[in-house]
């Protein structure tokens, strides 16, 4: 019959489901709490054919409540999970592994490592194969403690060198090197599938490197930067780059490392290094890359008053304009710039405003605005007055420098 | 054992039963081709029925229950209801003799058909039944019951009935599982067979019953102690004694996972007084409870509405005769006539006078409502010394009500989200999943508990004494939030020595009813399609009696038809003419 307004189990479930959710949004953690203890019945009965179940429903919202509710505490918590673990077998791992997240949240690393190591531990027919994802982060994240383990060690050992105490030492070595092995196998395992594993991959390198498994290292840096399959990722390039700086490599290889973290992260704060291996190489391409990847870094909002950024800009355009030579090169980055830096760099307010805070900064984009926009704008004016009013000399030097190179900015600005 | 015979092989008589029901001799293990004549140990035999007419009943051993029928299953349900209902003040000959004969009578009915007998058998049953009235005063009624179903001692329905009970050779299909001794029968039965018994039914029984004795309660006020609690329904089987058990199929019978709904309970009510042939039920009169005039005082008093109000009801009560003893008398089997809901009926009433005092299109009972607001500003001092009522505002009574109500339904809907439908005696299907049902209740009831440490000292509230009235409104109420006593002076007027209302208009509900026969209902309800005042006043006594507005708008527009049938009937002439 045409009873829908008929009130059954499955209604009053949906109804309670929906109070439940809004005094979640309004943080009402005590209601919550309330409609959940009505909510929790509908694990009696079977919704397998609905897309989430109460099991999920009631694993998730009742993690939120016991996260934020006052009176909770981490014995309530993991207690609850202890039971959510038991509920569904299809989600067990990742209950786990949600479990295992907050209790590192919470400084509980032993019982963390605890628990990842019974969940890893744990088969079920065919579960376990479906499952396999959640297992791999699991035996990483217990990697990644076997690291926080060996890493204690080795502060550790490195405190009793400098008190010279022998034996001690050896059992802590050997804890140490057995930490290793255990950590180096799961995050080594970890790193080989696509993805984003920053915080293993440097983990596990800070390891090889410690041992002074350099091959190793540059071989995992180099898979993980440069591997197609792998997602686009500039921390990837960082970490290749300073592995490669700490190692002493030349400075053609840490450029190369750079040069696509450049492309894909033109702001990076790293650009300043590259600019500066790019302005003293030999090389009239790299030189060239140089201007472009500054130009670039100073495009950017967050790069408006970094003085280190303009100094660089200044110093090469500097050297362009005194050498006479290749000046079509600020004649390119400048054309695409022309109608817009001016105001974004170089304005009035900009000049007074840099004079008053920061003396430096206004030197060295007077000097880049002297050279691009001739002596006669604004910023030029206004900060090359107020330097020479101050008497300060090398702002008298640098007017002079800018009027005797004027020309050069009737060459680049037509 | 009853197997006295020499093994062949050894010559004792030392017998033991095979898992494959054969007798193989202990000494020797000597298996024979015997096997048991009746199919399980577990259970009775039919050599057993003497003893079971004598009232005692054979209980096992090792726990696993005793034979019991789905009907005794009703019986105690039905007890338990009746139990209850004297308990909030029914008359105990509701229980002990109204209830109990209808009960007989339906079971001997259906009886008739309930069992695969052959014809030839049936008159046995019934000459059986006959003589086991006198059985009357036995204490335990479900003897009778066993009577009446195994005096058939041989024939395909024994077997059957072990058969289903056999828990020993029960294949897995629970098809055919059940605690019961016919579960599966009840529900492999043919649904155009006669009337079977189900949870919602009982409750039809016990209106049935409620209104042969003309008691003071409502179909929808039955159906809210039910909601609330204090009439056994959802759940009732943990009161089965623990020797009845349930399992399997059973739970479809007596498990419930829905409230009843009025027309569901209503509808099976006449059927059942149809089909239990009874008379005509005892008159309706006008000093009766269920009578239109007095169930509108309550109703009246209930919307908080002007007593004044209840002549007007009492007028179209008599005006289109639905006040008659013949109009409200109950004849099962009449089905030329339409029956009477009289709650929903008293409820139309009144707002079918409000729409003829107020009309209720939005503007004219607003406009009303100011002119009385004047006049009781005006007349605040005369008030104050002639202690005359104040004028009944609209406005006010509207504002005030609306608050009333959207606080009650706002608590009604949250106590619907926060119901419990599961107890604490659990059920499970099958043996296989009994740890697992007990493993997922001892879960639920953990997580309630941790939760319900942290809800604060929200306690769930007891259970609310059962009360007639939801709404109420005192008169000591200095805010003025009582209009009982207030005055429809100001929207009456005198005509010809006779009071009538100032308003000159109405409106249909609708021009044409229904056939309700085909569509289900006289009328269809859409609430954007009628003024905001008129599904106020439907929101109401939708509340009230805890129905949907539709069925109120059914009635409404039953009795506007019955008021304006001559004008209806001039205009449809008027319109036929017109088309020729």
């Amino acid at each position: 019959s045409s009873h829908e307004h008929k009130l059954n189990f499955k209604k009053s479930k949906e109804a309670c489901l929906s109070y439940l959710q809004d005094a979640m949004l309004q943080k009402q953690w005590k209601r919550a709490a309330e409609f959940l203890t009505f909510y929790v019945e509908s694990l009696e009965k079977d919704y397998s054919r609905e897309p989430v179940g109460p099991s999920e429903m009631i694993w998730r919202i009742g993690t939120e409540i016991l996260c934020h509710h006052s009176r909770s505490n981490m014995k309530e918590f993991n207690c609850f999970m202890e039971q959510m673990k038991t509920l569904g077998v299809k989600r067990y791992l990742k209950v786990c592994l949600e479990h295992v997240f907050h209790l590192l949240c919470n400084g509980q690393i032993d019982e963390a490592y605890q628990n990842l190591s019974l969940a890893e531990s744990w088969r079920f027919g065919e579960q376990t194969a479906i499952q396999d994802k959640e297992m791999k982060l699991i035996q990483a994240y217990r990697g990644l403690l076997d690291y926080y383990n060996w890493s204690k060690q080795k502060n550790i050992l490195l405190e009793h060198g400098k008190c010279a105490d022998g034996f001690a030492d050896l059992s802590v070595e050997q804890e140490m090197h057995s930490c290793f092995r255990k950590a180096a196998v799961n995050l080594k395992e970890i790193i080989k599938i696509p993805g984003v594993w920053d915080l293993f991959v440097k983990c596990y390198v800070d390891m090889l490197e410690f041992y002074g498994d350099h091959n190793e290292a540059c071989q995992v840096l180099n898979e993980y930067a440069y591997n197609s399959k792998f997602p686009a990722n500039p921390n990837a390039h960082v970490y290749l780059y300073q592995f490669l700086k700490r190692q002493g490599e030349s400075k053609k290889s840490l450029i190369s490392a750079l040069k696509i973290l450049h492309d894909i992260v033109p702001s990076h704060e790293l650009m300043i290094d590259f600019n500066t291996m790019l302005q003293k190489s030999k090389k009239r391409k790299k030189r060239r890359l140089g201007l472009e990847v500054i130009f670039a870094a100073l495009d950017y909002a967050g790069w408006k008053e970094n003085v280190k950024a303009w100094s660089c800009l200044a110093r090469q355009v500097k050297q362009i304009v005194i050498a006479e030579k290749h000046l079509d090169w600020i004649k390119q980055e400048w054309s695409s710039r022309k109608d817009w830096w001016p105001a974004f760099h170089f304005s009035r307010y900009l000049a007074k405003r840099n004079w008053q805070e920061n003396k430096s900064l206004s030197y060295e984009k007077a000097l880049v605005a002297g050279i691009l926009l001739g002596k006669d704008c604004k910023y030029f004016k206004y900060v090359s007055h107020q330097g020479c009013k101050a008497q300060v000399k090398k702002f008298r030097m640098l007017k002079k420098f800018v009027n005797r190179h004027n020309p050069v900015y009737l060459r680049i600005s037509g | 054992r009853d197997f006295n015979e020499r093994c062949a092989q050894c010559s004792e008589v030392n017998w033991g039963l095979t898992d494959g029901g054969r007798y193989y001799c202990r000494s020797c293990h000597n298996v024979t081709e015997r096997t048991r004549e009746v199919v399980n140990t577990d259970f009775m035999t039919n050599s057993r029925v003497q003893t079971i007419s004598k009232g005692s009943r054979k209980q096992e051993k090792d726990g696993i229950g005793c034979e019991w029928y789905v009907c005794e299953g009703f019986q105690l349900v039905l007890k338990k209801q009746a139990e209850a209902l004297e308990a909030l003040g029914v008359c105990p000959q509701m229980k002990d003799e109204v209830l109990y004969n209808f009960w007989r009578c339906y079971l001997q009915k259906s009886k008739q058909a309930y069992c695969n007998r052959p014809a030839g058998e049936t008159v046995k049953a019934l000459s059986v039944c006959e003589s086991s009235t006198d059985v009357d005063s036995e204490p335990e009624r479900p003897n009778f019951l066993h009577l009446l179903s195994l005096s058939e001692s041989e024939g395909d329905l024994q077997t059957d009935c072990s058969l289903a009970s056999s828990m020993s050779k029960v294949s897995e299909s629970t098809s055919i599982y059940s605690g019961s001794v016919d579960g599966s029968l009840y529900l492999m039965k043919n649904r155009k067979e006669k009337l079977r018994m189900t949870m919602p039914m009982t409750l039809s029984f016990c209106y049935m019953a409620l209104l042969w004795l003309r008691e003071p309660i409502t179909l929808s006020e039955l159906l809210r102690f039910v909601v609330e609690g204090h009439i056994p329904y959802l759940n009732v089987f943990q009161h089965f004694p623990e020797k009845m058990k349930l399992c399997g199929l059973d739970l479809k019978i007596f498990c419930v996972e829905s409230w009843p709904v009025y027309e569901e309970v209503y509808n099976k009510m006449l059927e059942l007084a149809a089909f239990l042939d009874l008379p005509r039920f005892p008159d309706i009169t006008d000093s009766c409870f269920l009578h239109p005039d007095m169930l509108c005082i309550k109703y009246l008093m209930e919307a908080n509405l002007p007593d004044e109000l209840h002549n007007w009801t009492c007028r179209v009560v008599k005006k289109i005769g639905i006040g008659e003893v013949d109009f409200l008398t109950l004849v099962p089997g009449n089905k030329s006539t339409r029956k009477v809901k009289y709650d929903i009926l008293a409820a139309a009433v009144i707002v079918v006078v409000l729409k003829l005092l107020f009309l209720l299109d939005d503007h004219y009972e607003w406009s009303l409502s100011d002119f009385a607001e004047e006049r009781n500003k005006n007349n605040k001092e005369v008030c104050l010394f002639y202690s005359g009522a104040l004028y009944f505002e609209f406005k006010k009574w509207y504002k005030v009500v609306k608050h009333s109500l959207d606080v009650e339904q706002k608590k009604l809907d949250e106590e619907r989200a926060k119901y419990l439908w599961r107890c604490e005696k659990p059920l499970f299907y099958s043996v296989k999943n009994k740890s697992k049902v007990l493993k997922r209740r001892q879960m639920v009831v953990n997580l309630q508990n941790q939760f319900g440490k942290l809800s604060g000292s929200v306690r769930r509230a007891e259970k609310p004494n059962p009360s007639s009235f939801q709404l109420s409104w005192s008169e000591e109420n200095t805010d003025g939030s009582c209009f009982h006593g207030h005055s429809l002076k100001g929207i009456l007027q005198e005509k010809c020595g006779l009071l009538t209302a100032m308003n000159p208009d109405y409106w249909l509900c609708t021009v044409k009813l229904c056939n309700e026969k085909l569509c289900g209902h006289l009328a269809h309800y859409r609430e954007v399609d009628f003024p905001q005042s008129y599904h106020f006043v439907l929101r109401l006594f939708s509340f009230l009696l805890r129905i949907q507005p539709s069925y109120i708008h059914d009635e409404v527009c039953m009795i506007e038809h019955k008021l304006f049938n001559k004008k209806l009937y001039k205009k449809l002439k008027y319109n036929t003419v017109l088309r020729k």
